[in-house]
């Protein structure tokens, strides 16, 4: 019970912390925006013949790509918070309470998995506002996939600023895992036109069929054909990763002095 | 009065440096006992590991009847920590800051609400108590820990340099929280201080520390008198002369000048005073003032150690110092 009570107070401390940042969720538009209105319009005048998916832009092939792009940044950019806990302190309060790793851990994971949902939430109210058809049934089935997403990637965040010092050591690091994640993950192509060592690649990168599940949930029927693996498996696979994360994330707090 | 905190040649090392050596101290429930010495003297080293923040290099410690290192998580539900540095959320409420400690440490929801109000009453801060915390004061902040610490109605409440960086009228006020603390609950209090007149005002006992060893402990008033003598306090031009003069003549060895002022520790102060003035003048020496005062610790210190503990101001930290000290450690 006091385990349920750490981890829930620790879980609404992160929701309140986002929640309060006004800055943050503003700027949560922006980038995304780019790439579905510059970026999707561009290449999507480039390929003359359209892409081959009949009745799918480029433009909507990508935008669950940067739905998924939005939770890989924003939750990867989570782990920021043990940073800033350890440089002001706060982490040895939370630290010498007397719960376990686990529970302090999955708080921490599941409230900044909350606030990366926030996110995510926006960009596809802002997928509405570009004329992406999401009815209420998928909008409701593609909150816990992309949950399901943020909680392994949440939990690398959270793992590796367990291990950094700084800010900007753990800005560098980011950088080199974000992009790749993000390219190979087929968010900005169709994945079976791709070269053989890329598809490869890609097919090794758990973010593939994060991206795959909610393209099958916000494309619909005309997904179906195209698809790197059936729903379900998309979402076992991505499940697994999770559970993966979680363990090492643990072991990296139970470490952390 | 039982122990609530035994050690048994607690040691830890870092590297080559021992900055706790075989320490076996024992403190009755009830009472504040203060831990002084100098920066780097193992006093923060000493309560860390009897908070189970840091793990023995050897020997082990007792808090409330829990070994510190196999029932850490008991120890941990029976104490409540200030620690040094800031530690407090400072994107939330003060009332948020301690409804997550009181989830944190189990208390039970029934009983939150009625706690924390009590508990803000006792250090002053309800009116702002639903301010978030960048817009308290650093003594706001420091008040805010000591509540927080009590929250969970611990058995022995450590403070590490409770009013370190604060202003001399909110380091009165925070003695007098901990005074009435000690009144209102059963609550043993350890504190380590670097504040001669922190240690003498707040504890009933203190143990002064250096290089790791407990080199004194008694009350403040038995430790005073250890001294057996008075000071005299000498202004005078030529410093140096008079030590000198006082030495040859008068056979008063004990003597160093401490900010500009040259401090003589004498038997029977009176009778001896007048005696230094008639030397002076005899020799030539002119002293510009006077005066005796009683031994305080400083004097104790520096009669264990030959040194004085003022390695630092000991004032507020700014701009990335502020910084750097919060970090963790």
């Amino acid at each position: 019970m006091t385990e349920l009570r750490g981890f829930y107070t620790l879980w609404l401390r992160e929701v309140k912390r986002y929640l309060r940042d006004r800055t943050r969720i503003v700027s949560s538009f922006v980038q995304p925006l780019l790439w579905l209105v510059i970026f999707g319009v561009g290449i999507g005048a480039s390929l003359r013949g359209g892409v081959q998916i009949p009745g799918i832009t480029y433009q909507h092939l990508i935008f669950p790509g940067i739905v998924g792009q939005t939770l890989l940044f924003t939750s990867m950019f989570m782990g920021i918070s043990v940073i800033w806990d350890k440089e002001f302190g706060f982490m040895k309060e939370i630290l010498v309470a007397p719960i376990s790793r686990f529970s302090i851990f999955l708080g921490k994971m599941v409230g900044d998995s909350t606030d990366a949902l926030i996110q995510g939430i926006i960009v596809l109210v802002l997928g509405l506002a570009l004329g992406v058809n999401i009815d209420p049934v998928t909008f409701l089935a593609s909150l816990p996939v992309m949950l399901l997403i943020t909680f392994g990637l949440v939990s690398i965040g959270l793992t590796i600023a367990s291990f950094m010092g700084s800010l900007e050591s753990f800005g560098a690091i980011q950088s080199f895992i974000n992009l790749p994640l993000f390219f190979l993950s087929g968010a900005l192509f169709q994945l079976q036109l791709l070269p053989d060592w890329m598809q490869t690649v890609s097919r090794a990168n758990p973010l593939t069929y994060g991206i795959d599940a909610l393209r099958s949930i916000l494309l619909g029927g005309a997904w179906q054909p195209f698809q790197v693996q059936p729903l379900f498996v998309d979402i076992a696979v991505v499940g697994v990763f999770d559970l993966a994360m979680i363990a090492i994330g643990t072991w990296a707090f139970t470490r952390m002095k | 009065m039982p122990n609530i905190i035994e050690t048994f040649k607690l040691t830890r090392s870092f590297n080559s440096l021992t900055a706790v050596d075989q320490l076996d101290i024992a403190v009755e429930a009830g009472e504040v006992f203060a831990l002084l010495g100098p920066n780097g003297a193992g006093k923060t080293t000493t309560i860390s590991m009897l908070c189970t923040i840091l793990k023995p290099t050897s020997g082990t410690a007792k808090v409330n009847g829990f070994d510190i290192v196999k029932e850490a998580t008991q120890v941990r539900k029976s104490i409540g920590i200030v620690f040094q540095d800031p530690s407090v959320d400072d994107r939330l409420t003060g009332r948020e800051n301690l409804y997550m400690h009181a989830n944190l440490y189990g208390v039970p929801p029934g009983d939150q609400k009625n706690r924390i109000d009590r508990i803000l009453k006792l250090v002053e801060l309800e009116d702002r108590a639903d301010d978030i915390l960048r817009t308290y004061s650093g003594g706001m902040r420091r008040r805010l820990e000591l509540a927080r610490g009590l929250i969970h109605y611990p058995k022995v409440l450590f403070l590490d340099e409770p009013t370190l960086g604060l202003d001399p009228q909110t380091r009165e006020h925070i003695w007098a929280y901990v005074r009435e603390l000690k009144e209102t609950h059963d609550i043993t209090v350890m504190l380590t201080t670097h504040y001669m007149d922190e240690a003498d005002k707040l504890s009933d006992r203190i143990a002064i520390m250096d290089y790791g060893k407990i080199i004194a402990l008694d009350t403040s008033a038995k430790l005073k008198d250890t001294l057996e003598g008075d000071v005299i306090v000498v202004k005078a031009a030529d410093l140096d002369a008079v030590s000198a003069l006082v030495a040859e003549k008068m056979g008063l060895k004990q003597s160093r000048i401490v900010d500009d002022m040259l401090e003589i520790t004498v038997r029977q102060g009176r009778s001896v005073l007048p005696r230094v003035v008639e030397t002076a003048t005899a020799n030539g020496v002119f002293i510009e003032s006077i005066s005796l005062r009683e031994p305080n610790l400083e004097d104790v210190f520096l009669h264990y150690t030959g040194r004085m503990i003022r390695a630092d101001s000991g004032r507020e930290p700014h701009g990335i110092a502020a910084i750097q000290r919060r970090k963790i450690r």
